[in-house]
């Protein structure tokens, strides 16, 4: 018996990682624009997808835009997807069967439900999380984080890796701001230190202010216009 | 928390390379974790004792190295070590800086016995049994 030491340098999820190169390669070839989107539970994920369908449905130039949804969840429920189901749109509902975030596998069997051919652009609603789904690389063009203010302004300090792979920043329910106690510099600050530079689209989900702004970033990269 | 996953995976990669140089047992794993790295060692300890029984990496050792994240800040240039949790740089307390280290996380290798030499020994390194402590 001998016994041997076999060098391996292998990324740990580079399973996945392989996987997510695929799904961006099946979205490339049926020009899709795939966004991930990611929150804390309550954050406002679903609630910016329906205005963002709103918008993208008509009133918004370059509109209306096909987009299907996937909506990820820890439980066997659909209440999100039928949220958008009920807008009008197609949506798969992923259920992690109790996993914190959707995988690069999980979101290749939700692209085989839905009509690809007819999509231009696909919203992924990760699993609501602030941790997990970090890790774990989709395949998407973008990854945006939303946080609302009600969640108040440490959470870049206390979770910083989300906060760095992020490609935009949604700050939601800002009409939330004069009844939560949230400095906006505080918060700021701890996003520049992550991610510097990165965009940011301060709205409210509930009176609209602010969507216009996202709406119109998300649409030119639809259109591969940035 | 995804340790879970993140374990199962190593399990794969592990065992993958293990039948590659045909051990009849994995030992060790070697893995390399940076300090930024959200994974709790302890968790994916505890999984692994459950997932790899019965297969070819039971009983087998996680040896967990700890990467330091350094930080290097893009006004002065100035590299630095963290030492708890983000800060601004040192010298010029600009916010603009640049990840140099400390989110890798990868398996770095394995420690196996092998019945036979196996064949591909040019990737392969022995190690004296009186080495291992
Ligand atoms: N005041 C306020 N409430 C909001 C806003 N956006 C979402 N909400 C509410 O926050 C709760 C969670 O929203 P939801 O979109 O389901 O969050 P998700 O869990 O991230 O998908 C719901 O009760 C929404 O009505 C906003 O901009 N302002
Ligand atoms: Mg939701
Ligand atoms: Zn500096």
């Amino acid at each position: 018996m001998t016994t041997l030491r076999v060098p391996v340098v292998e990324k740990i999820l580079s399973a996945n990682d392989r996987l997510a190169e695929q799904n961006r390669a099946r979205l490339d070839q049926c020009g899709i624009f795939g966004l991930n989107i990611m929150a804390a539970p309550g954050a406002g994920k679903t609630s910016t997808i329906l205005r963002t369908i709103e918008a993208l449905s008509s009133g918004t130039p370059g509109s209306p835009i096909a987009l299907g949804v996937v909506e990820g969840d820890t439980a066997a429920v659909t209440i999100d997807a039928d949220k958008i189901i009920a807008a009008g749109r197609p949506a798969v509902q992923i259920n992690t069967g109790g996993e914190c975030h959707i995988d690069a596998v999980m979101l290749s069997g939700a692209l085989n439900q839905l009509p690809l051919d007819q999509i231009e652009l696909l919203i992924v609603e990760n699993v609501g999380n602030l941790i997990c789904p970090a890790a774990f690389s989709l395949g998407t063009h973008a990854n945006v984080l939303i946080s609302s203010v009600a969640e108040g302004d440490d959470k870049p300090y206390k979770y910083p890796n989300i906060y760095r792979g992020i490609d935009a920043l949604i700050i939601n329910k800002i009409d939330l701001l004069p009844y939560v106690e949230y400095n906006l510099d505080y918060f700021r600050r701890g996003v520049e230190l992550l991610n510097p530079g990165v965009l940011t689209f301060p709205l409210s989900c509930r009176t609209g202010e602010g969507v216009e702004r996202w709406v119109e970033w998300l649409l030119r990269k639809v259109k591969r216009e940035t | 928390m995804h340790e879970l996953a993140v374990t199962e995976s190593i399990l794969n990669i592990a065992t993958r390379h293990a039948e590659q140089a045909q051990a009849v047992r994995v030992t060790v794993v070697h893995l390399v974790m940076g300090q930024l790295s959200s994974i709790v060692d302890d968790s994916v300890q505890f999984y692994w004792d459950m997932i790899s029984a019965d297969t070819i990496c039971a009983g087998a050792q996680l040896h967990f190295e700890r990467k330091p994240a350094t930080l290097q800040c893009l006004e002065c240039n100035r590299v630095y070590t963290l030492s708890g949790e983000l800060s601004d740089c040192p010298d010029c307390h600009s916010a603009r800086l640049k990840i140099v280290s400390g989110e890798e996380f990868y398996l770095e290798s394995i420690e196996v016995e092998a019945a036979q030499e196996p064949p591909r020994q040019d990737a392969l390194t022995s190690i004296r049994e009186d080495a291992i402590p």
